[in-house]
């Protein structure tokens, strides 16, 4: 009942909202007072947590879609895995809003609760704005469709240009040249360290996995395999462990006010990331900007250029939406129309995955953290292009948490890794299990 | 109420009959109100976290897709698997060491600090009751907030200090420790509260009950020990029972630690477990008969201790 209610109420706000010319950058609370005025043919609510949604979405409301007839109203949403239990909730009680955005490894999640529709149908030809490797998360490696992909988390790395210059560091280009690096640092200053490995964020595990080539889930006949505790993911564990137990590099949790500090301050010289650590560096280490530069990951030998992707999300449509078609048109408009991704990267600082948009236009200038680095955004295309395919299952929140726990006692004893990465593997096939999925061993 | 002095037997009888009926319907009349929002904002909600728990989702084959998922009864197979986690027993563990330090230290001090605020001669009394008391004010996220910051080697102010005066700087957010740092979170907070429970009751013993133990020729701390104590022994089993209860419901402090340090898991105290089991797992039945289980043992664990603070002291029992 107050679901309806709300939902009414913000039908109107946002017919009200049309009426008027003052559409400015308005909170997407809704305003109450907003005269009420006839609703649209579909008015449609949106869950994001990107930061400046709203102003795209007016964007919009103001274009293309007043000339369809179709308004969306964004909600703002705190992110990631909350959303998804939100998501969750409300799809069970049918009250689900009609978008949302999803990190790409919550996709099998939400299709497994069945909350996304397949929108194959709706968004023809549209696959073709995409890299394969991304394409394909959002669609499960199926025929459907569940999401549009909208920006994209390439891994890469990055250091402190001056320090690494000063102790007489070269950018490493493989793994091996990394560990030398982070060894020849504590020699120089035992009081610095290369970087830190946190077990806070299992994504960061994860995209370095899906360099080495590992993939976590994939399915066999009407089965999912977990691939876990591969060779691949072995090799990952096995090299972080051994930088840990040794002591080159550090073993505290990144993100915490002592993690900025050491950022701040130089004690942590580099920073295994994605392409929005821009971002982040900003706010944790402030003091540093203009000294930090961007490379590629360093490599394994053997194979391909490869780099992993940490973060990143996609657009869906839910089955509760009573207007599948006029979302699917939204998401299609916001995810690939260059005046829209614009305004993404402007409003929301997203790394947009569609390719065509990810040079040029609103990335021709590098981030002003990076203004020593003007190749900045070129250099991060062509990286973009070397992405190893990602391959998430139905429980990533379990192998994630587990991971967690498991690799952050591991870190603190700095014992060893692949005994943790096998609790992981075994907790995600217990889990599987118990829900009932068919697990090929 | 009922009828008196009829004229006829007959509407005597029916008067007295409807009057009577009237009169035993009366306290049900009374008790509706407190029953129906009972039974729908306790009881209910308890009913439904039983029924879930006597359930889970079963999933077929790769659970992609429509009609992929059924509710379907599970029997007490969640509560086996509850009880049978090492998870869970860890927790509980983890917390009954917490509660070990947590319940005597801060009711040890919350009783010192009553007994001292309702000395005699003791100046700035409320100023410093207001002071002691303060820390309960600020919520236990924040709390926690403050004192992890304070924790941190890196952005503490006391280790700075440390630094300075070259003494060995210990990692409070691990092994023993943590459970110190966590404890010292809830003393911090905690121990205002009690005190002025504590201090109300002292406040309330007749002041003859002083002049006559002075008469005998006690001192002030035998005057504390044999006077004050045993007459607010009633109060300290009530702050002992809400401190038991705080302790078995610990989440905010190591949740909000969690993030800064390796050494708190997401499942380190039992309802951090239901709380990720139900909302990153996803697992709402598993979480259902957990919290089933926590609340019967906090029942079994708090009314346990009342009765036997009854038994030994009749006047002790706070129902």
């Amino acid at each position: 009942m107050p679901f309806t209610l709300r939902r009414r109420l913000v039908a109107t706000t946002v017919a009200g909202l049309l009426g008027t010319t003052a559409l400015t950058a308005c909170d997407s609370s809704g305003d109450e007072s907003a005269a009420p005025a006839e609703a649209g043919p579909a008015a449609l609510t949106y869950w994001a947590w990107a930061p400046g949604m709203d102003k795209v979405a007016d964007l919009w409301n103001k274009g293309p879609g007043k000339e369809a007839g179709i308004t969306v109203t964004v909600k703002k949403q705190a992110s990631g895995d909350d959303l998804v239990t939100k998501i969750l909730t409300a799809a069970k009680a049918g009250q689900a809003p009609d978008l949302v955005q999803a990190e790409y490894q919550a996709l099998p999640t939400l299709v497994s609760n069945d909350v996304l529709a397949d929108i194959s149908k709706e968004v023809e030809g549209v696959e073709a704005k995409f890299a394969p490797g991304v394409w394909q998360q959002a669609t499960l490696g199926t025929d459907a469709v569940y999401a549009v992909p909208q920006d994209s988390g390439p891994m890469m790395f990055y250091y402190r240009q001056d320090l690494f210059r000063q102790y007489g560091l070269t950018v490493p280009t493989t793994w091996d040249e990394f560990a030398e690096t982070a060894r020849a640092l504590k020699k120089k200053a035992p009081g610095k360290a290369l970087t830190t490995f946190s077990a806070n964020d299992a994504g960061l595990f994860a995209g370095l996995a899906q360099q080495a080539g590992a993939r976590w889930w994939t399915t066999e006949g009407d089965q999912w395999k977990v691939g876990i505790d591969d060779a691949a993911t072995r090799k990952v564990a096995a090299f972080w462990g051994g930088l840990v137990k040794e002591g080159a590099i550090d073993n505290q949790p990144m993100y915490t006010p002592a993690w900025n500090k050491a950022l701040n301050t130089g004690e942590q010289i580099g920073w295994v990331s994605a392409v929005w650590a821009a971002g982040t560096l900003t706010t944790a280490a402030p003091d540093t900007k203009g000294k930090w530069a961007m490379a590629p990951l360093p490599q394994w030998p053997g194979g391909a250029r490869a780099t992993g992707s940490w973060g990143g999300s996609s657009t869906a449509v839910t089955n509760d939406s009573k207007h599948k078609g006029a979302a699917a048109e939204f998401v299609t408009w916001l995810n690939t129309d260059p005046a829209a991704l614009a305004a993404l990267v402007k409003e929301s600082g997203i790394y947009p995955a569609a390719t065509a948009a990810q040079s040029g236009g609103a990335l021709a200038k590098a981030p002003d953290f990076f203004s020593n680095q003007p190749t900045f955004y070129e250099e991060a295309a062509a990286i973009a292009k070397t992405t190893a395919p990602s391959a998430w299952g139905p429980n990533v929140n379990v192998a994630y948490t587990t991971f967690r726990d498991a690799f952050a006692r591991a870190a603190k004893d700095r014992s060893d890794f692949g005994a943790a990465l096998r609790t992981v593997h075994d907790s995600t096939v217990a889990d599987l299990k118990k829900q009932g999925f068919g697990v090929a061993e | 109420m009922t009828a008196t002095a009829p004229r006829a037997n007959t509407t005597a009888a029916a008067v007295r009959r409807t009057g009577a009926r009237r009169g035993r319907g009366a306290p049900y009349a009374f008790l509706a109100p407190a029953a129906v929002l009972f039974a729908l904002f306790f009881a209910l909600p308890i009913g439904y976290a039983i029924w879930l728990s006597l359930h889970k989702v079963e999933v077929k084959g790769l659970g992609l897709g429509k009609g992929a998922r059924s509710e379907v009864w599970a029997g007490p197979a969640n509560y086996t698997d509850a009880l049978t986690d090492p998870e869970l027993l860890d927790g509980a563990l983890r917390v009954l060491g917490y509660g070990a330090i947590v319940v005597p230290t801060m009711l040890g001090l919350a009783l010192l600090f009553a007994l001292m605020l309702d000395a005699e001669r003791v100046r700035l009394a409320s100023v410093t009751r207001l002071a002691i008391f303060l820390p309960y004010a600020v919520p236990g996220v924040i709390a926690a907030l403050l004192w992890g910051f304070l924790y941190l080697p890196d952005v503490s102010p006391f280790f700075y200090l440390l630094d300075a005066l070259g003494l060995p700087q210990p990692d409070l957010l691990d092994g023993g420790p943590l459970f110190l740092s966590l404890s010292n979170i809830a003393v911090w907070g905690g121990t205002g509260f009690n005190m002025i429970v504590i201090y109300t009751s002292l406040r309330s013993i007749p002041a003859e009950v002083y002049e006559a133990a002075r008469l005998d020729g006690c001192s002030q701390l035998q005057i504390a020990l044999r006077v004050k104590i045993p007459m607010v022994a009633p109060s300290l089993v009530l702050t002992f029972f809400f401190s038991i209860i705080a302790t078995l419901q610990v989440f905010a402090e190591p949740t909000t630690l969690k993030p800064l340090t390796n050494s708190v898991s997401t499942t380190w105290s039992p309802l951090m477990k239901v709380y990720q089991d139900a909302f990153g797992n996803g697992d709402l039945h598993a979480a259902a008969a957990t919290a089933v289980i926590i609340a019967v043992v906090t029942l079994v664990l708090s009314f346990g201790f009342l009765r036997a603070a009854g038994s030994r002291d009749q006047q002790g029992d706070p129902r």
